[in-house]
This record gives structure tokens, C-alpha cells and sequence, in this order.
């Protein structure tokens, strides 16, 4: 077996210094009835040759979003990666290391991390960032946790226009440990309008949870629900499910956040059907012992030169076991990496082009599929994804266009099937990665499936 | 003044009706180095056994419990301020908080120092 | 430059210098010394070549970015360089021998990486038409039945991210399953071991459970007596690693787990150490209700600095049906996920959703590839050279130091610090002594059931030789310590690109993040 270094005169010699004669010798100490007399009943082992083959064949039967006109987003976007990422982020010595434990040997991943720390503080206006956490639904729910306990409340109101996947996610977390959420359902046919969360806040809530843009894409102005939440002393948590409109957008720092959650995924990383991706999480200075997650923080070395360690570990689950903030023992360390390095490329410049692009293409999309029959754009504001109003359920559409090999857009019924209201609406995102050809086969296609 | 010890490793300064808490330099010794100090507010009430304020070090994080009920009039700013201050004096500046007593006689089971000191003897 | 002078006067003292570590450009030879990347900023910079596309406010709700983000700029070979270097300084196990216990340290095969880039995996986007990822989920399915088959368990819940994340799955369906008995308000106590990882505890408060204790005995297992005494109707379920957290098989678990199903209560197992035991034995055998696997240890995927992981928990009959959103189903048109509660068939309760989509997809492909790759007989074969390694190392090191258990170990092998009683030498001390010998250190102080612990795991990826290498090294490092050089190990390490470092300060005075240096006007 070629991953197997031990030979069987190996094995024979190292049997005989243990002194044990046979396999089967050190697994005396498992009751007999539990073990198994013979092999699992599972395929034999195979060469690079054909598990490659077999793997490639599963992925021939799937349509890649790269051969087909794109236009799915809701939570996941396809940007384009650059080449540098993948090949930094292959490196073995980041590839194959551990959490940093040993920081005298780690510094390559401890310095990247209070690099990316520095990259999420500055792109949500935040003061500090964790170094990452699984995704943006689980980071929405721990910045629900975080937030109660911050101020000892139970309650969270949650904006109608957050994705059904975080709004799930914080809901499970929250009825195993007794949090109560109350929220709107939304209607996008409307402008999201800030009163529909405000005059939830009571002075029980822990915090209002609002994404910008929205589900939906519409742009949300956070400074009024953060004044309110602010005077009943709830906080603000503000999520993101596109961390690029940060390059066009107000930061919800700036806003008034208080906890930032956000995907990262589209920066440096792959759509890779959902996963892994890279959970964002950003909060002020003052609330950074309540903070979940690894963090990395900078300090000094017996020689006095600059290096960096795990800090403020008696947060997490190692030390403080049940009373921890969170139980998560783990970031998204290459994931963070991939969406440093991006970051990195991009610089100041880089991004806020990126972000125009976006914005620019979703907006001549919006343009030309408003002249379709059939094809009504709900969006006043959006940054670089839209809702539109199908003249036919639009999980219907989306199959017929899938046949005509086009991606064309997330049915909202596919994210909340039990409203039917909302059964005709689809999900329009654009990157720069759409051509004009692209928008051009989606608006043909549409009009032709909507006849 | 009366000093009293507690299992947990703390001690409580009794003057009259008032009662200085703090820890012991046993338990500065198990903690080592300390990183963060969490003191109560003025005004908080507290039972005995309750949770009163933090303390971390860089690798061990505990509670400091209320030795006895009553209600929490200073917390000491300064350590919390600068936890290193605590290694220097655990038993005088670096106190943690003082409290009203509403129960006295919750001080009557506590060790006098000889008997805490023998309690520490005969831990490890 | 920044906050971190502020350090200076906690600095703990150290030794002399390495030798050749005064150079004028503060460099040495290969180790580079790097600045931040906010330090090497150049206006009109940039690694990427976009146009610039004027936009209106007319769509942006009057919400434009008002002031800059900050962000540095650099060209592509900066950042090839910057990276390229950071890396350098980083131990991975493509490096050298990683034998971290618990963490199950092996080989990364690289077909994995080519495998989850493959045009029609690594670029499908979670939400496309089933009809159009058919193969995905196929995948998906696959590797399900793989675990399903080694785990002997009906029902896998794939979405959870990490190990962790699998136990709060599994301690959540528990959960579910005694509110559904409508005992939630009285079922409210979970029993984790004094050895387990601080993770264990952790999750059972997440779930809204007080946590009780039990003590382990003289032999390095679960006190049976002490759990049986501590079962009750109030307590939910008992957590238990196995093998556990000391590398020893928990002979009793049969036993165990009968006790916990007559109390009422749930069996969960932390598949930590999973890599012991596969294809050898089937949780599924020893009466456990759940169980999280480590794709990240047990089945090679990258651990990349920490995460991504992926960690699919496995379920009995009882807690099947209580497995969270999303799953794959199988009908008319092929395959399928069941994504909202609301869509659950006949029979299904799921708890909820853990996670956005659907899983790990980029770390379940490579699990796959790895199993496919060993077979049934590989699987076998490698959790059997993982054990036959560790007590290689038990055999070779225990007469130097000092082994607390008795006995056969399973895939990884504790130490206790009795063998440096007296010496003035520490566990990190002598840990820090392995990294000037090129070696990453075991686990340290950990589990917290012995004194000083020391726990290796040498996986099944290392050849006799490197075993041999490391036992001659330990020894001579050993006899130092009795020797009185104390010294040695107190500088210790002395090679690597930064030595021992001040975390009392880092956490005192924490500096989180990069500010800029303010300007200084005198």
C-alpha cells in the first residue's frame, strides 16, 4: 500500500520488541464479541490511476458552473480566484500543519492569521476579528450566543431579510440552550423597511440580527436599528453574506455594529458545493473576552524580536470546558488563508474595482432582463444580486433553464419552501465573471421558457 | 480584624460590618502569572458561593466565589487595571472586592490561619 | 512601529543567541525576516489587474463606502514572496515527524487535492438543480456508506464542520430525543470523564446540560463503578472517548453501555481516536448511539494550520431519525436533499440545521479518495500499523520514561513527567527540546489525568526508521535531563525562527491586529 511506510519484516521485528506475537495481540484489551472476524464488507484498494478515474466520472455527471452561463448566488458567489492563491495555499507547510499550538514552529500560520484578523477588521470596521470560524450561518449563531452574553438577555430579534440558512442555524442553537427569537417574515416586494425589526426591540433583547445586503439583495440602512437597539441596550449584529460589497458598501462598523458575521467564501475560495468556506467574525475591543473562536495575538520572543501566539485561550473549551464561550475547537485556518492572500492581491484598489465590476454588471443584468415578458426586477437597491418576479413558478424555470444548460438564478423556494407566496421569486446574482454573452443566453433562454 | 480562610483559597478581612476579600498566595502560585482580573460592581448582591469575579492566567482561568452573603461596595479597580499588581501583595493591594456582611456567622465555619495553613500542608 | 514594544520589560529572560543570528539584515540564510503585509504598502500597487468601472449611487440606497478600507497594496511577486515565506516557517507534517497525540498526525496524500479541483466538483455551487449535481451527491452518498459500513451505524448526519461541531450534532439529536420523550425537563445531566477533551463538557453546555464528572481509575479507564453510581433518571446521556484519551482501549464499555440504556440515558462516543480501531471494530458493536468522526485525522485531509475539518456523525437507530437538515434522500428522479424541516418525509424528525448548506464537500472528497485508495484491507491494515507503532514507542521508550498504564496501548502512547522528577526539567521544557532536534513535539499536559502528560501519536505513516531516529534522539534528551543540564532545556529551542515567546503579555495587553503607526509630529 503506498501510503504504508512498514513492511512485514518491519512488522515481525517491531512484534517481537514489543513482545506479542501476532495483530491480533494488540487488541487484547477489546472485548472478543466486538471484534470483527473478517474484513468490512467494503471495495478492495485501488491505484491512483483508478480512484482518479472514479473520481472524475461522479464529476462528469455534474454540470459545472464554469461551463455554463452562471447566475447563482444566495449565500455562495463564483468569483474568479487568482492563480497565486491556490498555489500559496498548496504549500505543504501550510497544508499540513496542525493548529499553531508550537508557536516557536507556527509562525508562518500564527503571522498569516493577525494578518487576516487585521484584513477582516478593516473590511467590517471593526476593531478586532477572530481568526475564522466554520461559515457565516455558524458565525451568525455564535454572534447570537456572544450577544446574550454580553447583556444577560434571551432574546434576538431577527430581520426578516436574513438567509433561511443562518436564521435555521441560530434557531437550533438557540432552542437546545433557550433563546427566544422573534422576527418578521419578509416581503421583498417592498423595500425592507427598518420599523418592521425596531419595534420588536424590547428591553429583553439581546441583540437584532440584520444582513445587508439582504437575502433578497437589497441594500439596508443599519444606522437607525442600531440607534434603537442602542437604547434599550441590545446590540446590533450585522451579517454579510458577500463580504466583496464591503468594497462598495459602508462598513456596518461605521454603521454601528456592534458583532459582524460574514461569509468569506468569496474571497479566494472555491463555490465547492457549500463547503468549506470561511465564517467571518468581527466585534469591538470591549466585548473581546466574550468573543468565541482562536484568535492570534502578537508579543515578543526571548530575544526580543516580534513574533505571535494563540491568545486568550481561557475562552475557549480547552481551559474553561462547560463554561466556554463556545465549544468550537477549530477556525477555517486554509480557508482564512485563501481569503487572505486574495485580499492581498486586491489591496485597496483591487477590491473597490472588483466591487464596481460587480455592481456594474448586476446592474446592465437588471437592465436587460427588465425588457423580458414575463420578468419583473422587485430591487430598488441591490449590489451585485437581485430578486426578480417570474411569470412561472420559478423552480419550474430554473430546471427548464438548467436543461438549456443555464444556471439562471437560486428559486427563493428553494430556501423557504413553505412560503408559497414567494413561489414565482428567483435570486439574479452577477460577478464579474458573467459576460455579456452570458446575460445575454440567461435573458434569450428566459423569454423563451416564460412564453 | 479578623482574617479568615476559605477552602476555595481565599481570604476575608472582617472590620466590623465590613469585609475586604481576596485570594491567597496559594492559589496566586497554582494560577501563576495572572493576564485578567474581573472585579464586581458596587452595589451587585451577592450569596455566599456565588460567582464574584474572575481570574486568568495564561493557561488556568477560576472564580472567585463570595466567601459569605452581603452586598459588594468596591471592587478593586486597580488590579483590574493591571493584574500583575495581584503578585505582588495578594494579601493587601491586592484585594478584589469589598462586601457588607448580612450574616456574620457564615464566618464561623472558615480556617483561622493555622488551620489553612495546615489544609495547604496537607494538599499535593 | 506598532503597540508591541509595550512588552518589553515582561519579557522572560533567555540564554545566549544561536549562533549566527546577528546578521545586518535580520535574515538568516534561508529564514527570512518578513514584515507585514500593511508594512510593505505601496501606493499604486495592486496584485491584480481589473478595469475601473465608474458606478452611479442610483442603486446603493445611499449606503457608498464613505472612507477607505485600508487595505495595503502589493504586486503578485510580493505576495508569491511574502507568502512563499511564511510558510518556511511553519512545521507541517510534509516537514517531519508530527507525533501530536490525539490529533492523529498522517500523511496528506496529494490525490485528494487533485481530486477536489476537478472541473464538476470544486466549482458547483451548493444551490444548482439536484438534476444538475447528481454526481455530487453521489459522492456524497458514497463516502456516507463507507462510514455507515466501518461504523456499523444505520444513519450518518453529514453537515457538521469539525469535530466539535459533530458532537454538538450528536449531543443535539440526544437532545431532541428526550424532549421527544418529553423528558427535556427532567433529563437535564451528562457524565464526561475527567480525561476527556475539554470539548466534550463544552458541547453538552451548548446543548443547555449541566455537566457531572467521573474519575477515572487506577488503569487509566472510566471508574464503572463511579458512572453507574451517578446514573439516574436525570441524567441524558454519558459522553466517553474510545479508545480513550490515555491511548487505552475501555475494556468495560459493553458493560458501560448497558448501564447508560437501562438508566434511559444515550451513549455518545468522541470518534477522536477512531483511527485506532477501523475495520477492526465497529462502534456500532459497542452499544453507542452516536459518534463524530474526524475526516481531518482518521481519514487524512489536510488540517490545514487548523480547519477546515469536517466531522460526520454517525447514529444509532434511536437517534436516527432526529438527524438534522440537510440529507440525502433517493427517489423517482434520482437523488436528492431534504434541506428545510418543513420537507421531512414519514418518520423523520429532524432536530434542525447545523450549518449553511450542505457539508464539507472539498474535505468529504477527500476522504473518500483516501478510503478508496486503502480499500477494506488498507483500512485495516493502516489502523493496525497506527497501534503497532505507538506501542513500539512504549516499548523502546518506557524503560527511560515513565509510562503511568500498564499494558498495550492503542494508536497513541501517554507518558507521565515521573521520569523527569527532580531534574528541574518540565514537559515544555523538554518539548521544546524535541523542536531543536527537528522533531514537532506529542501533546503536552494533556489529558489531565496524569501528571506532566506527554502523549504521542506516531500514526501509521512513519517508518521504522524515523521511529528509530526518534527513540534515539528522546533517549539521549532523556539522560541529559537526569544529568542535571538544565540549562539546555530551559533555552530551549534555539534554532527555530522565533524562540519561546511571551504569552503573559500577549494575553495582559492583547494586540489583536495591525494598526498604523501614528505619526509623529515632534
Amino acid at each position: 500500500m503506498r501510503y504504508l511506510p512498514l513492511t512485514d519484516v518491519d512488522r515481525a521485528k517491531m512484534r517481537a520488541v514489543i513482545g506479542i506475537e501476532t495483530d491480533a495481540d494488540l487488541y487484547a484489551d477489546v472485548p472478543r464479541s466486538a471484534l470483527l472476524s473478517q474484513p468490512v464488507d467494503l471495495p478492495g484498494p485501488q491505484g491512483e490511476m483508478e480512484v482518479e478515474r472514479a473520481i472524475a466520472a461522479l464529476a462528469a455527471k455534474n454540470l459545472s458552473s464554469a461551463k455554463a452561463p452562471s447566475f447563482l448566488g444566495a449565500g455562495a458567489y463564483r468569483h474568479h480566484i487568482p492563480a497565486t492563491v491556490d498555489a500559496m495555499i498548496q504549500r505543504g507547510e501550510f497544508l499540513t500543519a496542525y493548529t499553531p499550538y508550537q508557536p516557536e514552529i507556527s509562525q508562518g500560520t500564527l503571522q498569516m492569521l493577525f494578518e487576516f484578523q487585521t484584513q477582516v477588521a478593516m473590511l467590517t470596521g471593526m476593531e478586532v476579528a477572530n481568526a475564522s470560524m466554520y461559515d457565516g450561518a455558524t458565525a451568525c449563531a455564535e454572534a447570537v450566543l456572544m450577544a446574550g452574553r454580553v447583556t444577560r438577555r434571551h432574546r434576538a430579534v431577527l430581520a426578516g431579510g436574513l438567509h433561511p440558512h443562518y436564521r435555521d442555524v441560530t434557531a437550533t442553537s438557540a432552542h437546545f440552550i433557550g433563546f427566544d427569537l422573534v422576527g418578521p417574515d419578509s416581503d421583498p416586494s417592498h423595500p425592507a423597511f427598518a420599523a418592521s425589526v425596531i419595534d420588536l426591540i424590547d428591553d429583553n433583547t439581546a441583540c437584532v440580527v440584520v444582513q445587508t445586503p439582504d437575502v433578497f439583495g437589497r441594500i439596508i440602512d443599519l444606522r437607525p436599528i442600531a440607534e434603537a437597539a442602542h437604547a434599550r441596550g441590545a446590540l446590533l449584529v450585522a451579517v454579510t453574506t458577500e463580504i466583496l460589497s464591503l468594497g462598495l458598501l459602508e462598513s456596518p462598523g461605521a454603521q454601528g455594529a456592534d458583532i459582524v458575521a460574514a461569509e468569506g467564501q468569496s474571497l479566494g475560495n472555491p463555490l465547492g458545493f457549500g463547503g468549506p468556506y470561511v465564517g467571518l467574525f468581527a466585534t469591538r475591543a470591549s466585548l473581546v473576552r466574550q468573543m468565541p473562536g482562536r484568535v492570534a495575538g502578537q508579543t515578543l520572543d526571548v530575544e526580543g524580536q516580534r513574533g505571535w501566539v494563540l491568545t486568550l485561550s481561557t475562552r475557549e473549551q480547552h481551559i474553561r470546558r462547560e463554561k466556554a464561550t463556545s465549544n468550537i475547537c477549530t477556525n477555517s485556518g486554509l480557508c482564512a488563508l485563501a481569503f487572505s492572500i486574495h485580499a492581498a492581491l486586491l489591496g485597496e484598489e483591487g477590491l473597490g474595482r472588483l466591487a464596481r465590476i460587480n455592481h456594474a454588471n448586476a446592474r446592465a443584468l437588471a437592465d436587460r432582463l427588465t425588457t423580458v415578458p414575463g420578468v419583473e426586477v422587485l430591487n430598488e437597491s441591490f449590489f451585485n444580486e437581485f430578486t426578480v418576479r417570474l411569470s412561472k413558478p420559478a423552480m419550474d424555470v430554473a430546471d427548464a433553464l438548467a436543461e438549456r444548460g443555464i444556471l439562471g438564478g437560486v428559486p427563493v423556494s428553494r430556501l423557504l419552501p413553505e412560503r408559497t407566496d414567494l413561489k414565482d421569486l428567483m435570486l439574479v446574482a452577477v460577478t464579474e465573471l458573467n459576460t455579456g454573452a452570458d446575460m445575454d443566453a440567461l435573458a434569450n433562454a428566459l423569454q423563451e421558457v416564460l412564453s | 480584624m479578623s482574617v479568615k480562610y476559605t477552602q476555595d483559597h481565599e481570604w476575608i478581612a472582617v472590620a466590623g460590618d465590613t469585609a475586604t476579600v481576596g485570594i491567597t498566595d496559594y492559589a496566586l502560585a497554582q494560577l501563576g502569572d495572572l493576564v485578567f482580573v474581573e472585579v464586581p460592581e458596587a452595589g451587585r448582591t451577592l450569596s455566599k458561593g456565588d460567582e464574584a469575579a474572575v481570574v486568568e492566567s495564561v493557561k488556568a482561568a477560576s472564580e472567585v466565589y463570595a466567601p459569605v452573603s452581603g452586598e459588594v461596595t468596591e471592587g478593586n479597580s486597580a488590579i483590574a487595571d493591571d493584574p500583575s499588581t495581584v503578585s505582588g501583595d495578594p494579601a493587601g493591594s491586592g484585594w478584589f472586592f469589598k462586601m457588607t456582611l448580612s450574616d456574620p456567622s457564615e464566618l464561623d465555619a472558615m480556617m483561622d490561619a493555622d488551620a489553612y495553613k495546615a489544609y495547604v500542608d496537607g494538599l499535593d | 512601529m506598532t503597540d508591541f514594544s509595550q512588552g518589553r520589560t515582561n519579557v522572560p529572560m533567555g540564554g545566549s543567541q544561536a549562533p549566527g543570528a546577528q546578521t545586518v539584515s535580520g535574515s538568516r540564510g534561508l529564514e527570512f525576516a518578513e514584515p507585514l503585509i500593511f508594512e510593505m504598502h505601496h501606493e499604486g500597487r495592486t496584485g491584480v489587474d481589473l478595469p475601473d468601472v465608474p458606478v452611479s449611487d442610483a442603486r446603493l440606497n445611499g449606503m457608498r463606502r464613505q472612507g477607505p478600507v485600508g487595505l495595503p497594496g502589493l504586486s503578485e511577486p510580493q505576495v508569491v514572496r511574502h507568502y512563499t515565506r511564511l510558510s518556511q516557517k511553519n512545521y507541517g507534517i510534509d516537514s517531519g515527524f508530527y507525533p501530536l497525540g490525539s490529533c492523529t498526525m498522517k500523511h496528506n496524500p496529494r490525490l485528494g487535492e487533485k481530486a477536489a479541483r476537478m472541473a464538476g466538483l470544486g466549482d458547483l455551487h451548493p444551490l444548482q438543480p439536484f438534476s444538475t449535481v447528481q454526481g455530487a451527491l453521489e459522492l456524497v452518498d458514497t463516502l456516507a456508506h463507507w462510514i455507515k459500513t466501518l461504523c456499523g451505524m444505520p444513519a450518518v448526519a453529514m453537515s457538521p464542520a469539525a469535530g466539535a461541531h459533530g458532537e454538538l450534532c450528536g449531543m443535539m439529536a440526544i437532545k431532541a430525543a428526550i424532549e421527544d420523550r418529553g423528558e427535556a425537563a427532567t433529563r437535564t445531566r451528562v457524565l464526561v470523564p475527567d480525561s476527556a477533551h475539554g470539548t466534550n463538557p463544552a458541547t453538552a453546555a451548548a446543548c443547555g446540560f449541566s455537566v457531572d464528572s467521573i474519575p477515572a481509575n487506577d488503569r487509566g479507564r472510566v471508574d464503572v463503578a463511579a458512572l453507574k453510581a451517578k446514573l439516574g433518571p436525570d441524567v441524558a446521556g454519558v459522553m466517553l472517548t474510545n479508545p480513550n484519551t490515555c491511548g487505552l482501549f475501555e475494556t468495560e464499555i459493553l458493560d458501560i453501555a448497558d448501564a447508560v440504556h437501562a438508566a434511559g440515558g444515550y451513549f455518545y462516543c468522541d470518534g477522536a481516536n477512531f483511527n485506532a480501531i477501523v475495520g477492526r471494530v465497529r462502534p456500532g458493536d459497542l452499544g453507542i448511539d452516536c459518534m463524530h468522526l474526524n475526516l481531518h485525522k482518521t481519514f487524512a485531509t489536510p488540517h490545514g494550520g487548523g480547519g477546515p475539518g469536517a466531522g460526520p456523525t454517525v447514529l444509532s437507530d434511536a437517534l436516527a431519525p432526529y438527524a438534522p437538515v440537510p440529507y440525502i434522500v433517493h427517489d423517482a428522479k434520482g437523488l436528492r436533499l431534504v434541506e428545510r424541516q418543513a420537507d421531512a418525509g414519514e418518520g423523520e424528525k429532524p432536530f434542525g440545521r447545523i450549518k449553511g448548506f450542505h457539508g464539507q464537500m472539498g474535505v468529504f472528497i477527500r476522504a473518500l479518495v483516501y478510503m478508496m485508495s486503502h480499500g477494506a484491507e488498507g483500512l485495516l491494515q493502516s489502523s493496525t500499523d497506527a497501534v503497532l507503532n505507538a506501542n513500539y514507542l512504549r516499548a523502546r521508550l518506557g524503560d527511560v520514561m515513565s509510562v503511568p498504564f500498564d499494558g498495550i496501548c492503542m494508536h497513541e502512547v501517554l507518558f507521565d513527567d515521573a521520569f523527569l522528577h527532580d531534574t528541574g526539567v518540565t514537559t515544555l521544557d523538554f518539548a521544546k527540546a524535541m523542536i531543536d532536534e527537528g522533531f514537532h513535539p506529542m501533546t503536552m499536559y494533556f489529558p489531565l489525568v496524569v501528571h506532566g502528560a506527554l502523549l504521542m501519536e506516531p500514526t501509521e505513516s512513519e517508518s521504522k526508521e524515523t521511529l528509530d531516529g526518534y527513540v534515539a534522539t528522546l533517549r539521549a534528551l532523556t539522560e541529559r535531563a537526569k544529568a542535571g543540564d538544565v540549562q539546555f532545556f530551559k533555552d530551549a529551542p534555539r534554532l527555530t525562527p522565533r524562540r519561546r515567546l511571551d504569552e503573559t503579555t500577549a494575553a495582559r495587553k492583547p494586540v489583536l491586529r495591525w494598526t498604523p503607526p501614528v505619526e509623529d509630529n515632534a
